[in-house]
């Protein structure tokens, strides 16, 4: 295998632009890769030889005549299947999408274009970003390449799994409960979800508009921060973007310490129900923390234990009113029943066979949750949990620069486990959501084997709103000192994963 | 706490405009019991006033210029579409015939 895939992209950036490597060469290698891999982890729905190809080439030719280029020019990416993109179809892992071709770029697709970003494909994800395995997607789950008999995460699993197996050096994702942390955690990958409004979401196929953000997928704490200032930034196609601009999470990132740091320890999420070598890395990582000038202080955020049936109401309630658009007029899927129907009924025949279970469960929750007399009890009080635990936040961040917790409770479970029990899927998320809930930003970083089936853990750095680069400052400190521990990135303990027969 | 019926279930889905076989039914119907059972402690969360929040980072009044911009052409917005008629969207009947 080509040794230029492993590397971080920060490295394959600076080769770009001393001229060692051309991006033709980059964008081949990856190609390959996926040629090879693909069949075997399903990272891609769609591969995108030709056009990254093409953007490659063109790359090459400006660098060679000595224009200037943009940072990322030339780095090859992957495109979580929620984003719209002109030249491949878009399916958010739905048969109701199968092979539509957007009209449109979503804005970040356009910023990764405008960078010269070669676009390898689309990722996998449960139908719709609904689900924390991808095995509600409905073209088959994608594989961890730490173990393909287990989840790589969801929804973005897609994209963790191209990451963390080198079948793209970078990815975009989406994060509504945790759809890019924890299938970060569960890969041994970095994954962040920006500060709400930080990043467009014009052109992301929306789930619960009020949580949705998109945010870099990464195998390094800098890579992501590279990214990071790639796709963030106003977008007045997007009425809740932020105006103001966050900073360089490329400079914080290099500038990182932990000195002086208060790290806060959330009581509510320190252990219980945590399986024991989740919760024994992640105490390994405090005491590292301490040694490097941090101090520890436990916080308690107590509505948290009300954070993940406040989501499971409010974001159904989102979720059934966007997903509403796919009727079987303007786009999608139309299936069409015997006799004369009318059209309600080529829309229920036409939702019937294009949705999966996840998602017909999701609608139906939340078209419960929003029926009259039912409003004020679930809703409303899921709205108001929603200010608790921002209250919560802000109360703990008086205390502390930066909270953490383990990422998940578990490593990668194995396929089928969990599927037919939503509420265990659900769990899955319990340290992810408040900061969906909160706006807040949030970061999941490798944290170590769990001794008890050597699969990756995580840590996650959760922030205050529009201090993301704390995370990345913190984020990259942390990474530092495991390294130093390790002797190697988490990556490379990764095994080799296997071509199929 | 009312629990999720098939009847229930059958009105919701049809509320939300997805046929459901009765297999499916009955299935919703438990595994939707046991999300509502689980959710509605949301009740018990909050007591007293409390604000609602239904939007991470409050904004208010968001505008964009207001200029004329280039949008899809005709072609373009019916491209996705199952089926089409003289630039428009064709579509079943509306109304039943009874």
């Amino acid at each position: 295998m080509s040794e230029l895939v492993k590397k971080n992209a920060s490295e394959l950036v600076e080769l770009l632009q001393s001229g060692e490597i051309t991006s033709v060469e980059l964008t081949h290698a990856f190609l390959d890769r996926i040629e090879k891999l693909n069949p075997v982890l399903n990272s891609y729905l769609h591969v995108n030889a030709k056009e990254a190809l093409a953007t490659a080439v063109e790359v090459d030719r400006k660098r060679a005549a000595g224009e200037k280029l943009p940072m990322l020019a030339g780095l090859p990416i992957a495109v979580k299947d929620n984003l719209t993109t002109t030249d491949a179809p878009t399916t958010a892992g739905s048969k109701i999408l199968e092979g539509w071709i957007p009209q449109y770029d979503a804005t970040v697709v356009k910023l990764l274009r405008e960078e010269m970003m070669p676009i390898l494909g689309k990722t996998n994800l449960d139908e719709f970003a609904m689900g924390s395995s991808t095995e509600f997607s409905a073209y088959g789950p994608s594989k961890n390449p730490w173990d393909t008999g287990r989840i790589p995460g969801g929804s973005g699993g897609g994209s963790s799994s191209a990451v963390a197996g080198f079948l793209a050096p970078v990815a975009i994702g989406s994060d509504t409960g945790g759809s890019i942390r924890f299938p970060a955690a569960v890969t041994g990958t970095v994954g962040t979800k920006p500060t709400y409004g930080a990043v467009s979401r014009y052109g992301l196929i929306a789930l619960a508009s009020s949580l949705d953000q998109i945010g870099p997928v990464s195998r390094n704490v800098l890579d992501a921060a590279l990214l990071s200032d790639v796709i963030s930034g106003y977008d007045k196609h997007d009425s809740t973007s932020l105006p103001e601009s966050l900073g360089s999470m490329a400079e914080a990132a290099k500038s990182g310490s932990l000195k002086g740091v208060r790290v806060g320890v959330i009581k509510e999420l320190n252990g219980e129900g945590f399986q024991p070598g989740v919760k024994a890395r992640f105490n390994e990582s405090l005491e590292l923390m301490v040694k490097a000038g941090a101090e520890i202080v436990e916080v308690s955020c107590p509505s948290f234990e009300y954070a993940i049936a406040a989501y499971y109401l409010i974001l159904p309630a989102e979720a059934s009113s966007n997903l509403a658009k796919f009727d079987s007029v303007r786009f999608g899927m139309r299936v069409t029943p015997e006799g004369n129907p009318t059209i309600e009924r080529v829309m229920a025949a036409t939702r019937e066979a294009g949705f999966g279970p996840e998602v017909k469960r999701r609608i139906i929750l939340g078209t419960y949750a929003l029926s009259s007399g039912y409003y004020d009890a679930y809703y409303g009080s899921a709205q108001k949990v929603r200010t608790l635990i921002q209250r919560d936040f802000d109360a703990a961040f008086e205390k502390a620069d930066v909270l953490v917790s383990p990422t998940a409770p578990t490593t990668a479970f194995k396929f089928g486990e969990k599927l037919e029990d939503p509420l265990a899927m659900y769990l899955n998320d319990i340290a992810t959501i408040p900061a969906n809930l909160a706006g807040t930003p949030g970061m999941s970083i490798p944290n170590g084997l769990a001794t008890e089936d050597d699969l990756p853990s995580g840590i996650q750095l959760l922030a205050p709103a529009r201090e993301d680069k704390r995370l990345y400052a913190i984020g990259a400190a942390l990474e530092a000192l495991h390294e130093a521990v390790w002797g190697k990135r988490m990556i490379d303990f990764a095994p080799e994963v296997k071509a199929g027969a | 706490m009312s629990e999720l019926t098939p009847d229930l279930v059958r009105h919701l889905a049809s509320l939300a405009r997805i046929q459901v076989t009765d297999a499916e039914v009955d299935r919703f119907a438990e595994q939707l019991s046991l999300i509502v059972e689980s959710v509605a402690t949301v009740n018990s969360a909050v007591a007293g006033d409390v604000p609602a929040t239904s939007h991470p980072i409050p904004m208010a009044n968001v505008f964009r210029e207001d200029l004329v911009e280039p949008s899809l052409t005709q072609e373009q917005a019916l491209s996705g579409a199952a089926d089409s008629d003289q630039g428009r969207f064709r579509v079943a009947a509306i109304l039943d015939e009874e």
